[in-house]
């Protein structure tokens, strides 16, 4: 009996429903933990450019009193309302999904902190690209100037650690701070890592931060998509400016 | 059926056996060293090189592996006169993978910050040799109890050896154990950190010594 067909196929049903729902059931019932818990890594991550973040810090609680967020599109013009009508929250904007578009169709959240009054501190702006094996991503806060670099994190899916995946060490990430995007002329330059590590000090310019020794492509990775997203959001940087 | 004439004689025997015999005892000692799943039996091999980088991630993991090895066992052993025998593997990997969802889900809820480390490996415990071969080779043929214990000793068994692979390359490569940095509260603060740790080549020297040590310790040879 126990070899069958239909006891099988009834066993094989039975065994199909007891484990589906129950892996509905757990995922139902921890979906709306896990959502915080993705919010709270996004806003971490986007606090991280500006100040250091505690493990005992409610980031939550100072992300709703600094920041302040909008979208806007590759015109620089504020965008409210996605395709179908409904109001745009900047931290649910997708970076990755909006990567995938022309550069002219996607959105661009840009998050502005505040500082005790109400005044603009810092500008932080999503960047997205490529690395050696995966993507990398990070956030790169622009001083009241729109030119010095504030700070900036950046995080990765699958570089080699102890290599490329040191983009992701605050140690890595505090050489950008005290840079300029645009050089003397007013012309975007960006900010560039050097090829090799412990370059002379006279290269670092304030156009280029130490490279990481055996990790030149995960580097060019980084100086890419900084000039990238630097160059999508000139526009809106240029209007706040005037 | 095989199984069933296997299990017939164990069953007069268990009676009036203690929960904690010598019999039963040696389902969980055993897997800890003499027929350790990693260094002996040379299975999880693949998870033992990737997340073996730090002591934090590992731990998760091993508790991860620990867990899934002793429900599905549990599980299965309880379903062994039920399970059809054409369909046996199918139905454990499919009770694998769901406990292995269930603790990524978990994970993901309360531990976002590891979740993002272990990120598919803790997807890859579905596919470790270990949980699959004592599934098949004990919770099937063994009652409920015994394949708990052998559950227990077998997640040991993985756990340590990763464990102490995890000791040597934070060590080394970071000079660090679980964050806090070891060779500056020595006193060692220029203590350089070894890049070969940090790779996966240096799990694989650390596994190799380990095997070493314990197979001259133990005279064990390969057949």
């Amino acid at each position: 009996m126990r070899q069958s067909n239909a006891y099988i196929i009834v066993f094989s049903i039975i065994t199909t429903i007891v484990l589906g729902g129950l892996l509905s059931v757990a995922s139902v019932g921890l979906g709306p933990r896990q959502k915080i818990q993705v919010e709270l890594d996004t806003k971490k991550s986007i606090l991280g450019a500006v100040m250091e973040i505690n493990k005992t810090d409610d980031v939550l609680a100072i992300y709703d009193q600094r920041i302040e967020s909008l979208v806007v599109d590759i015109n620089g013009n504020e965008v409210s309302e996605d395709a179908s009508g409904k109001p745009l929250v900047a931290e649910n904007v997708s970076i990755e999904k909006n990567y995938k578009l022309p550069a002219e169709e996607r959105l661009y959240p840009v998050f502005l902190y505040k500082g005790t009054g109400a005044d603009v501190e810092a500008y932080i702006l999503p960047i997205y690209g490529n690395g050696l094996w995966d993507v990398i991503w990070g956030y790169v806060a622009l001083d009241k100037d729109l030119s010095t670099i504030k700070g900036a994190v950046f995080d990765h899916k699958g570089e080699t650690p102890g290599l490329g995946a040191r983009i992701s060490e605050a140690e890595v990430q505090s050489r950008f701070v005290g840079k300029e995007v645009y050089n003397d002329e007013g012309s975007l330059v960006s900010v560039n890592m050097l090829k090799g590590e412990g370059n002379s000090p006279e290269s670092l310019d304030p156009h280029h931060v130490d490279g990481l020794a055996g990790a030149t492509i995960t580097a060019r990775g980084v100086n890419n998509m900084l000039l990238n997203y630097l160059e999508y959001y000139q526009n809106y940087l240029k209007k706040i400016s005037s | 059926m095989a199984i069933e004439t296997l299990e017939h004689p164990v069953v007069k025997k268990e009676r009036s056996e203690n929960l904690l015999s010598k019999r039963r005892r040696k389902f969980v000692t055993d897997p800890l060293n003499d027929d350790n799943p990693i260094t002996i039996q040379v299975l999880g091999i693949c998870s033992a090189l990737a997340i073996t980088l730090k002591m934090e991630p590992t731990l998760v993991m091993s508790i991860a592996v620990l867990f899934v090895i002793v429900f599905s066992n549990l599980i299965i052993s309880a379903l062994r006169n039920l399970i059809p025998n054409r369909v046996r593997i199918i139905v454990q990997l499919a009770v694998i993978a769901s406990l292995v969802t269930l603790v990524n889900e978990v994970l993901k809820a309360y531990y976002y910050d590891m979740y993002k480390v272990l990120s598919v490996y803790v997807g890859l415990i579905i596919t470790n040799c270990i949980i699959m071969g004592r599934l098949e080779a004990f919770a099937m043929g063994n009652k409920a109890w015994d394949s708990i214990l052998d559950g227990f000793g077998s997640g040991f068994g993985y756990a340590w050896i990763i464990l102490a692979v995890a000791f040597f390359r934070e060590l080394f490569g970071f000079g660090s154990l679980f964050g806090f940095e070891v060779f500056k509260a020595i006193g060692l603060e220029s203590f350089p950190n070894n890049g070969l740790m940090v790779t996966p080549i240096g799990a694989f020297m650390i596994l190799g010594i380990i095997i070493w040590i314990q197979r001259t310790k133990s005279g064990y040879v390969e057949h």
